[in-house]
């Protein structure tokens, strides 16, 4: 309980924070907003440190783990019920320390933004800030569905608040963009917890994975079909151990066969748009060129690991036969958002919009290792979703550092910036570096645990992995395209430069040296971070690969090539089969 | 003597450390001090390497594995099919050896040579920073003792030469622009061939559990461990017979001078000092029972008798491996009587070692392959590998393997077809062209193919795709040198097609000469850029002089490289007749350019002729090769011969436009001859042409044998004897005698008339013809005149349409199909069209219907409502107006709320 305790501490602080920025003044105490908001953040990154320091590699499920029961009503003979259920395990301990490390970088990064000063509402900038990371925090730590939903829809308001009034020419547009297109996905969750809910009687993520997993030990062949193709969990049960026949028709809630499938593509949409994956990629350059600097640091940061968070949380977890049967199908898009986002991102002139579609390029390869469905593969997209918070965060950071400068994101405005700023240049070119995925660096560590997994991987194989690593090259091609033409070049002086415009002011160089310390270290040493999430990792791939051996040795008879390339296209066919029966 | 090679970290720390000196307090220190400690830094390291070298050669000491300091283990990944462990770690052999002090060697040099170079240059302590690091990559690159820390290294000198043909990326205009443009074209080509790479490190993973070279403790040439096997029989016998077969068949045919020793089937090079090799005869033979009883008996419950000694052994061993390698070992170096492959369970030997276990196998054979402490089993393993979904033979994996070793090998060695860009890389300063673009980076792929001849053994026929791409580059790109007027390009060519000899010696399994060619080449070819550099400096001081003299509005900045002005430094039409002005650059030159030309005891004769030789021995005279092999070898011959026509030709073109007839341009007319710092490393380097071909002497005729008997210390073929511990390949082929036959026609007549041919197309002031320097005409060709030869002349000069094509075919399109998805596809269509009119246009004709009659009426009223008693504590968030989003923010908001005060309710309540 008390271990737990920290879990809570550290969710609620900065919600505490956020309290007592509103009781400030903001006319008389400027900086008090500033630094009560960094001392908060800070704290909470402490205290984060402090749980990764007491967690239990060894330990395959939750840690610091706090619940209780906080609604439990009946509804129509139903009961529902939901818990504050807190902890951590290795998939969540290295975002939850993510977030509040960049948290008090996207903070310290607004102390001299132009925007701020032009536009005021400090305190309020900064309360959202705070309520923002209590969200993203929610939404790693919370281990129950209802809960969970709650955290997520959270972290749209302070976002949307902070593109829509601190960001640049279009902002409102952009906001609104990323608002409804993420609303869209949760809506489709919302309805699918929702079923999830009911039919297993329980919100509770822990208690719903084991439901599914004493469902795939029991030996029986009745239990052809996915766990959720019943009508509820205890039917499923019933006919696993044989005590009772199929008779989805007739059941009240109407499951068929193809529920599984269609809950699991709720999810997956959901997730995917906040990614985003490809083709769902469509908000995310709006609101990236137009959120403020700390927006677009924590955009790519965290918001979007909430995402592929979800993936392997929800999709892996609660639908290990559907992921598996949709890998090669989401690993496709996976590839193709690699290629296409690196393509794309080649070819722009705004220096934050080629920032942008590289995050879809660098998830497209987090999604195809969490769709390798091996411990390599989750283990390196989960290594790379800090990656690139780190890699992409940072560029995100360089470009607002220009940009205070320049006051344009036109690639075609720079020039001979590494002339004109020696040291930063250099980091940047460290922090391109480890965008582009040099090893030594951090991103290396990540893309190569992903394409290494994606070789090995039952469901996907070789020609995920030629065309993932040809990504690979494409990442040098804008990369370098960039870092070439803003920091090499003929020297473009800034617009009304003085003396001190081309020196980095101390928090800029404050921001940056984080950035780099992590991008060596889980360069060089990356092996504590995958210890980490090893118990975890295997826990989960077991899981799935459990599920699913019982639910193909379960197929009635000569479909044994389910596990091959066309998984998804066939097994969606079985399905239809299924159902005609 | 036995720890040198314990120093290894030091040799990447050094220079990396030197690099942080520089890049930090360089700009403090100014330009000399930076230089000093750049230099010494390189010099330290070729102390370290000497050490090293004089241990392995003196001992000829097999491979040794050191662990860092400092670093744990690097990518390690608790799994549930394979565990990942990829150390860092360090491995020291014969190969490595050779590799340490060719960089550090020529590194040190140009090191020096640097400062005389860079001088005036006020980025000078960025540019000494970048030397170090690459140097520091470099040595990694060749001391990982595994396929992923050499990409580490790989990459790394990647991103150094990006930096340093970039180097002068500030340069006023379009020439600094096509620097970083430069710099941008070798990155991204490099990284092709870095797909490669990966790819094979993918599916070497999956093939062997390990990326590993060998492991800590692990022989690489069995020949070199069978005799001192102290645990024959310890492990499963099929590993033993294994062994067995590899002595009788492959070992100690090399040296007939030790006939009885041949016999014994042990393989030892002379000097050895080996001695306990015939005692261990007796524990040979019973090895041999035990295979028997394997043999006969298939089943495994039956060999228990003698599978628990190997049970016991390779408990140990599991529990040393999980956790990293075998503590007990940890930095110590083997004594050849230590190395016992046998010691170790197939699965956890190095992949090469598993790579020939598993090709020896039949089809459909297994054999006990890894070693399940928990359940006290064997696991089996045939020739089968599973790769994902797909299951291949360990032969075909091989090939695969290798194929994307060699795209990589293409990308940093220049190869066809990603050769176009290491002529473009000359835009950097020269000192770099000569390190990384001659002597050491682009040497790499050699490495690389010479480091996995194991693999390239064992598929031949893959190994004749080597053979081609080799020498249609050396081909190739021999004859677009004849086509170049700037003198860098000529070299960068050359080095090209020299490149091109080795991949195609690799090809045809020549090994010894393929690491020959490349130190020999190191040494001359260092030796020609920075006698070019030296020209280039001469003549740019000569124009320097020229502005002064006329009074010209010169610069204040003492920055000659940075003049922007029309005159081209580097084109060789602006020079001639430098040999009196500048004697030592003249001298040195010539010697390099007798080197490269292979003219008899210059370094290239030995190594060029080797790789003739071999091509021509295996076209001819070994008729147990398979068809495939045979031709590769001819088509190497032929190709070769051709091309080593053209270098002697373009040499001494270039020769005589540089240095003979009369002067064309003031700048030439004024040059200097360069400071002592450039000079001197010239002269050590033209000793150094002299010397350095005599490390591997041939045998069979009465010269050299003379010479050899002299005192040579190397011995006859020494520097294959030094190369025979880290390949194997070298114990099964008797090193080629000398052959007059080869050396006479390759490189005393070929040479004598490509001589002749190019004296009497260019000597005597018709270098240049049709030279117009008051309307800017640089002047042609003499082969451009003669109608005859134009169309060829003209193909040599536009390189080959190379640059066109490449253009063509990936530049253009990928920015086009690029400009399209960014443009059309993504933001017209996807972004405007389909989402903010399809879909928008859709739900605000839906909203149109209902917001009139329904929300109006009733929603709007109730949600205002609400929103107005929110708004009235939040008060200042009330920023925009954006319709039905910002009520729902706020619904989404005050719902959290409640939400929030239901969760904490009990928490208040109980206090829990």
């Amino acid at each position: 309980m008390e271990q737990g305790f920290l879990t809570t501490l550290i969710l609620f602080l900065p919600m505490v924070g956020f309290t007592i920025l509103l009781f400030i003044n903001e006319k008389e105490q400027k900086e008090a907003i500033k630094w009560t908001a960094f001392g908060f953040s800070i704290i909470t990154f402490v205290l984060s440190l402090v749980m990764w320091a007491g967690f239990n590699n060894a330990e395959a499920g939750l840690q610091f783990v706090q619940r209780w029961t906080w609604l439990d009503i009946a509804v129509g003979g139903t009961n529902i019920t939901s818990e504050y259920y807190v902890g951590v395990d290795g998939l969540s301990i290295l975002l939850v320390v993510l977030t509040t490390f960049i948290m008090p970088i996207a903070i310290m990064a607004s102390f001299r933004a132009g925007v701020l000063e032009e536009r005021g509402r400090e305190k309020l900038y900064y309360a959202l800030l705070l309520l923002l990371e209590w969200a993203m925090l929610g939404v790693f730590f919370i281990q129950d569905l209802i809960v969970f939903y709650v955290f997520w829809e959270v972290t749209l308001v302070p976002m949307y608040f902070l593109i829509g009034i601190w960001g640049s020419e279009e902002r409102v547009y952009a906001a609104v963009k990323f608002f409804l297109y993420t609303m869209a996905g949760s809506i489709l969750m919302l309805i699918a917890i929702l079923f999830v809910g009911n039919y297993t009687d329980s919100f509770v993520l822990p208690e719903i994975t084991a439901q599914i997993s004493e469902f795939a030990q029991v030996e029986n062949s009745q239990a052809e079909l996915s766990f959720w193709n019943y009508s509820s969990s205890q039917e499923a049960m019933a006919v696993a151990t044989g005590a009772s026949d199929f008779v989805a028709d007739e059941s009240p809630l109407s499951a068929n066969v193809i529920t599984g499938g269609l809950l699991f593509a709720a999810f997956f949409i959901a997730f995917a748009i906040k990614v985003p994956v490809f083709p769902f990629h469509s908000w995310l350059p709006d609101a990236h060129v137009q959120a403020p600097t700390a927006g677009s640091v924590i955009l790519a940061g965290v918001l979007l690991k909430m995402g592929t968070y979800g993936l392997v949380r929800f999709n892996l977890q609660l639908f290990p036969v559907e992921a598996v049967q949709w890998a090669p199908l989401i690993a496709t898009l996976g590839v193709i958002g690699i290629l296409y986002g690196a393509w794309v991102s080649y070819a722009q002139d705004n220096v934050k919009k080629l920032v942008a579609y590289s995050s879809v390029a660098h998830l497209g390869f987090v999604v195809l290792g969490i769709f390798a469905l091996n411990s390599q593969g989750i283990q390196g997209a989960t290594l790379q979703m800090v990656n690139h918070g780190i890699s992409t965060g940072g560029l995100f950071l360089i470009v607002g550092i220009l940009y205070e400068r320049y006051h344009t994101k036109e690639m075609a405005a720079y020039g001979g910036i590494w002339k004109l700023m020696p040291l930063f240049g250099s980091i940047a070119l460290v922090v391109a570096m480890s965008s582009m995925g040099l090893p030594g660096l951090n991103g290396f560590v990540g893309e190569f645990t992903i394409l290494l997994g994606s070789v090995g991987s039952e469901y996907l194989g070789f020609f995920w992995t030629l065309f993932g690593t040809i990504g690979v090259i494409l990442a040098a091609t804008y990369i370098l395209k960039m870092y070439q033409h803003v920091f090499m070049g003929d020297v473009i002086e800034a617009p009304h430069a003085d003396e001190n415009t081309y020196k980095l002011h101390w928090t800029e160089l404050l921001v940056l040296i984080p950035i780099l310390i992590a991008t060596f270290w889980i360069g060089l040493q990356p092996g504590s971070f995958f210890d980490n999430m090893g118990a975890s990792t295997n826990a989960l791939v077991e899981h799935v690969e459990e599920s699913y051996e019982q639910f193909e040795a379960a197929q009635p008879d000569a479909e044994e090539e389910v596990a091959d390339d066309e998984a998804a296209e066939e097994s969606e066919g079985d399905s239809e089969e299924n159902s005609s029966e | 003597m036995e720890t040198f090679p314990l120093l290894v970290p030091l040799l990447i720390l050094v220079p990396a450390v030197g690099t942080l000196i520089n890049f930090f307090w360089g700009a403090k220190m100014g330009e000399r001090a930076a230089g000093y400690i750049a230099s010494g830094a390189s010099i330290f390291t070729f102390i370290i390497s000497l050490l090293i070298f004089n241990y392995l050669s003196s001992s000829h000491a097999p491979g040794v594995v050191v662990e860092p300091f400092l670093l744990d283990g690097w990518i390690r990944i608790d799994a549930l099919n394979f565990d990942v462990n990829i150390p860092w770690e360090f491995r020291v052999d014969s190969l490595t050896g050779t590799m340490l002090l060719v960089i550090t060697g020529v590194g040190s040099l140009i090191h020096i040579y640097s400062i005389g170079y860079i001088h005036g240059d006020e980025k000078a302590p960025r540019f000494f920073a970048f030397l170090n690091m690459f140097l520091a990559f470099m040595l990694l690159l060749v001391t990982g003792n595994n396929l992923l820390m050499m990409f580490v290294g790989w990459e790394g000198v990647g991103v150094c030469s990006f930096l340093l043909i970039g180097y002068w990326w500030d340069k006023k205009g379009e020439i600094g622009w096509q620097n970083s443009n430069a710099a941008r074209k070798a990155m991204i080509l490099n990284r092709v061939g870095d797909l490669g790479i990966l790819m094979a490190v993918f599916l070497t993973f999956w093939t062997f559990g390990t990326v590993d070279y060998y492991k800590s403790g692990e022989s690489s040439n069995v020949c070199y461990m069978l005799e001192s096997n102290e645990h024959a029989g310890s492990l499963d016998a099929t590993h033993a017979e294994y062994e067995e077969a590899l002595e009788h068949e492959h070992c100690g045919h090399h040296e007939e001078g030790d006939a009885e020793h041949s016999e014994e089937g042990e393989a030892v090079a002379e000097g050895e000092d080996h001695s306990e090799g015939d005692e261990e005869h007796a524990e040979d033979e019973a090895h041999s029972e035990s295979d028997e009883d394997h043999a006969e008996e298939e089943s495994h419950d039956e060999d228990d008798d003698h599978s628990a000694d190997g049970v016991v052994a390779a408990d140990d061993h599991s529990e040393d491996d999980g956790h990293g390698d075998d503590e007990g070992h940890h930095g110590t170096v083997f004594t050849i009587a230590e190395l016992d492959n046998s010691l170790f369970n197939p699965n956890q030997l190095g992949i090469f070692n598993q790579a020939e276990l598993l090709m020896s196998l039949d089809e459909g054979e297994t054999i006990p392959w890894a070693y399940d402490a928990l359940n006290d089993e064997w696991t089996e393993r045939g020739r089968e590998v599973h790769i994902g979904p797909f299951t291949w033979d360990i032969r075909f994996t091989i090939g695969l393997i290798i194929l994307f070793l060699l795209l990589g090998a293409t990308g940093k060695s220049a190869q066809i077809p990603l050769f176009v860009w290491l002529p473009d890389a000359m835009a950097g300063p020269t000192p770099v062209s000569a390190l990384m673009h001659a002597a050491t980076m682009v040497t790499a792929g050699i490495y690389l193919l010479v480091r996995s001849s194991v693999f390239l053994d064992l598929v031949p026929e893959i190994r004749f795709v080597v053979a081609v791409i080799g020498a249609l580059t050396a081909f190739a790109a021999g004859l677009a040198a004849v086509g170049q007027w700037d003198v860098k390009r000529v070299l960068a060519y050359s080095t090209v097609s020299q490149l091109g000899f080795m991949i195609a010696a690799v090809g045809i399994g020549a090994y010894v000469a393929a690491m020959f060619h490349l130190v020999t080449h190191a040494v001359f070819k260092a030796l020609l850029f920075l006698g070019s550099g030296s020209i280039i400096h001469g003549v740019e001081h000569g124009e320097h002089h020229v502005h002064e003299h006329h009074g010209h509005g010169h610069d204040d900045h003492h920055d000659d490289h940075h003049d922007d002005h029309a005159f081209d430094a580097q084109d060789m039409r602006n020079m001639g007749g430098l040999a009196n002005k500048m004697p030592i650059t003249f001298l040195t030159y010539l010697i390099g350019t007798f080197g490269l030309m292979g003219l008899p005891f210059f370094a290239g004769f030995w190594s060029k002729d080797e790789i003739l030789l071999e091509a021509y021995l295996k076209s001819f005279f070994e008729p147990e090769l398979s068809t495939i092999e045979i031709t590769g070898a001819l088509i190497v011959f032929g190709l070769l011969t051709v091309a080593a026509f053209f270098t002697t030709f373009y040499m001494w073109r270039q020769i005589q436009m540089v240095f003979f007839g009369e002067t064309r341009s003031e700048a030439a007319e004024h040059a200097p001859e360069s400071v002592a710092w450039m000079t001197v490393p010239l002269m050590i380097l033209a000793i150094g042409v002299f010397w350095v071909g005599f490390i591997n002497l041939p045998k069979g005729t009465w010269i050299f044998d003379w010479v050899g008997n002299w005192g040579w210390h190397g011995g006859f073929h020494g520097f294959g004897h030094f190369l025979e511990t880290t390949i194997p390949s070298i114990s099964e082929h008797a090193a080629p005698d000398f052959n007059w036959l080869i050396a006479l026609s390759t490189s005393v007549a070929l040479p004598a008339f490509a001589i002749f041919l190019a004296h009497s197309i260019y000597a005597g002031n018709k270098a240049v013809v049709d030279r117009d320097e008051a309307h800017g005409e640089l002047g042609k060709d003499p082969l451009y005149k003669n109608p005859a030869t134009r169309q060829i002349w003209v193909a040599a000069n536009r390189r080959l349409y190379s640059d066109d094509l490449y253009h063509a075919i990936f530049l253009r399109p990928y920015e086009r199909i690029g400009k399209f998805l960014a443009e059309t596809l993504d933001w017209n269509f996807w972004h405007d069209y389909l989402h903010n009119n399809v879909i928008k246009a859709g739900y605000d004709a839906v909203s149109e219907i209902l917001s009139k009659p329904v929300d109006v009426g009733i929603i709007d009223a109730v949600v205002n409502g609400v929103g107005k008693v929110v708004s009235f504590f939040s008060g200042r968030s009330r920023g925009i107006q954006t319709g039905y989003v910002r009520t729902y923010a706020v619904a989404v908001f005050v719902g959290v709320v409640v939400v929030i005060v239901l969760m904490l309710l009990p928490l208040l309540l109980n206090g829990s």
